[in-house]
């Protein structure tokens, strides 16, 4: 692994909020209120973004959206490139997607491979009225047609370069930060 | 981590990659309580299942495994193959491997026959039983059954009783039970109870009445009538008499206790038909939670899939 050197910090705690209720507000918005709405976080950084979206849409409306967690290790089209063997976890989306408008939630947008394997996922618990997609920061540098509904923020970003979202649950601490390959 | 190209032996495996395959087998388990039970995790993989005894619900499970992870899977079984023409299991290795395989489950009368096809073929080996050496896979789902029960292995009392000679699962149980953990009690007639047990750290009893005081996990072994030609012991009606497991042996168990069976029972033998209808949903759970293992047997084995958090 080659040593990376955090070159800017690009979000605060602030910012992330503000980026998480403006999603919510766009979501609303889009969706014409809360019914048939569920999120589901894609593991792992997506799911506290979908919780934290999951209050603020409750602060707004005052109507509670299910939320469903998504590991994707098993829908990954990179079995043979391994090098190390994943933890897989578990999938608990604990309600019926049948018919419901999903909003996936993850933290960046990169490849568009993730929000691929997510969508087969997705789409093997049922069959959803429509699915969008939520992503904290857009870096771009996509390999598939895949676009994002809902963007806190995009940020043009070298390959080289690495955005890590840091999040209080996971990290203990609210950030996003680029960080550079050295 | 699990990092063995094969899986032959429990006794070859530390604690911590016993739990990491019990660990991978929960979200499998997950899979197969959805409406539709299949993820493309194994898309272009072949597993081959060769079976040179009969099965019914390891060789089924192996291919359910199998299909629910979108693998392709055949099954060769001895009758039906060149084996019955006198193929070597050497040759028969052989053609497997020009298949094309990724996997063989190998089920085989002889102790060691996995150990010689996993130096033989270059897919990933799995012992689905060798004669009376070890059954991996069936001590893995009886583990995973215990800890999903009872939320820990360490510290339970395990009683095994029966056939401890004739008995794979038995050895693989022991291993398993012991490395993580568990005070593992086993308990037979004399001639049904191999010298070298004290060995593996498990103690020996004679009286089922001893070996059950306060156990938390009974499993009760197959009394297998095609071994018991030698009359190791005088007869069904007796055996049952001393070692069935009834009403008042298991009072003798601490409350709750889990009985469990690897199947097919021999109702009224081993163990008596009430008991065995009232805990009939442990002995189906098990044979579900045999598919999530195998299911992680067959994912860990072919290499898992790399997660980059990096690459979205």
């Amino acid at each position: 692994m080659p040593a990376l050197r955090e070159k800017a910090r690009i979000i605060d705690q602030d910012g992330i909020r503000r980026a998480l209720t403006r999603i919510a507000h766009e979501i609303i918005e889009r969706n014409k209120g809360t019914d048939n709405l569920v999120l589901i976080g894609i593991r792992r950084r997506g799911v506290p973004l979908a919780r934290r979206l999951a209050g603020k849409i409750k602060q707004i409306e005052g109507s509670q959206v299910p939320v469903g967690i998504l590991d994707i290790t098993l829908y990954r089209d990179d079995l043979s490139s391994l090098n190390h063997q994943p933890v897989v976890r578990q999938t608990e989306v604990n309600f019926s997607i049948e018919g419901k408008k999903v909003v996936l939630v993850d933290d960046v947008l990169y490849t568009g491979r993730t929000i691929r394997a997510a969508l087969d996922a997705v789409i093997d618990l049922g069959r959803p009225r429509s699915i969008q997609l939520a992503a904290l920061i857009d870096r771009g540098h996509r390999e598939l047609p895949i676009r994002a509904d809902y963007v806190g923020k995009n940020v043009p970003t070298a390959r080289r370069e690495l955005v890590e979202v840091r999040l209080s649950e996971t990290d203990g601490m609210d950030e996003v930060v680029i960080m550079e390959k050295t | 981590m699990y990092k063995h190209k094969d899986l032959l032996a429990l006794k070859d495996l530390s604690a911590g990659e016993i739990s990491f395959l019990l660990d991978t087998a929960k979200p499998m388990k997950e899979i197969i309580t959805r409406p539709i039970k299949k993820v493309p995790t194994l898309r272009g993989r072949t597993v081959v299942n060769l079976f040179y005894e009969n099965s019914t619900r390891t060789r089924s499970s192996f291919e359910l495994a199998a299909k629910y992870l979108s693998a392709d899977s055949i099954n060769i079984s001895s009758s039906s193959s060149s084996v019955a023409k006198g193929e070597s299991l050497y040759d028969t290795a052989r053609t497997i491997q020009s298949l094309g395989a990724d996997v063989v489950v190998l089920r085989h009368p002889m102790a060691g026959a996995p150990h010689l096809l996993a130096k033989t073929v270059k897919a990933a080996v799995i012992n689905a039983g060798d004669g009376a050496h070890e059954h991996p896979s069936q001590a893995l789902l009886d583990l995973f059954t215990v800890r999903e029960r009872r939320g820990k292995i360490d510290g339970l009392t395990v009683v095994i009783v029966g056939d401890i000679l004739h008995s794979r699962v038995a050895r693989s149980d022991i291993w398993g039970f012991t490395k993580l953990g568990a005070e593992v009690r086993v308990c037979g007639p004399p001639t049904l109870l191999p010298p070298e047990l004290e060995q593996t750290g498990a103690r020996v009893f004679y009286r089922p009445e001893e070996a059950l005081a306060g156990a938390d996990v009974i499993i009760m072994l197959r009394i297998q009538k095609e071994r018991q030609r030698q009359g190791l012991f005088p007869g069904l009606r007796e055996y049952a008499r001393l070692y069935g497991l009834n009403r008042e042996r298991l009072a003798l168990a601490a409350p709750g206790a889990l009985v469990m069976h690897p199947g097919p029972m021999n109702r009224g033998v081993e163990i008596g038909h009430d008991i065995a209808d009232s805990t009939v949903a442990l002995i189906e759970e098990q044979v579900t939670n045999g598919v999530a293992v195998r299911m992680a047997l067959l994912y860990l084995l072919t290499g898992g899939g790399a997660h980059h958090e990096a690459d979205h």
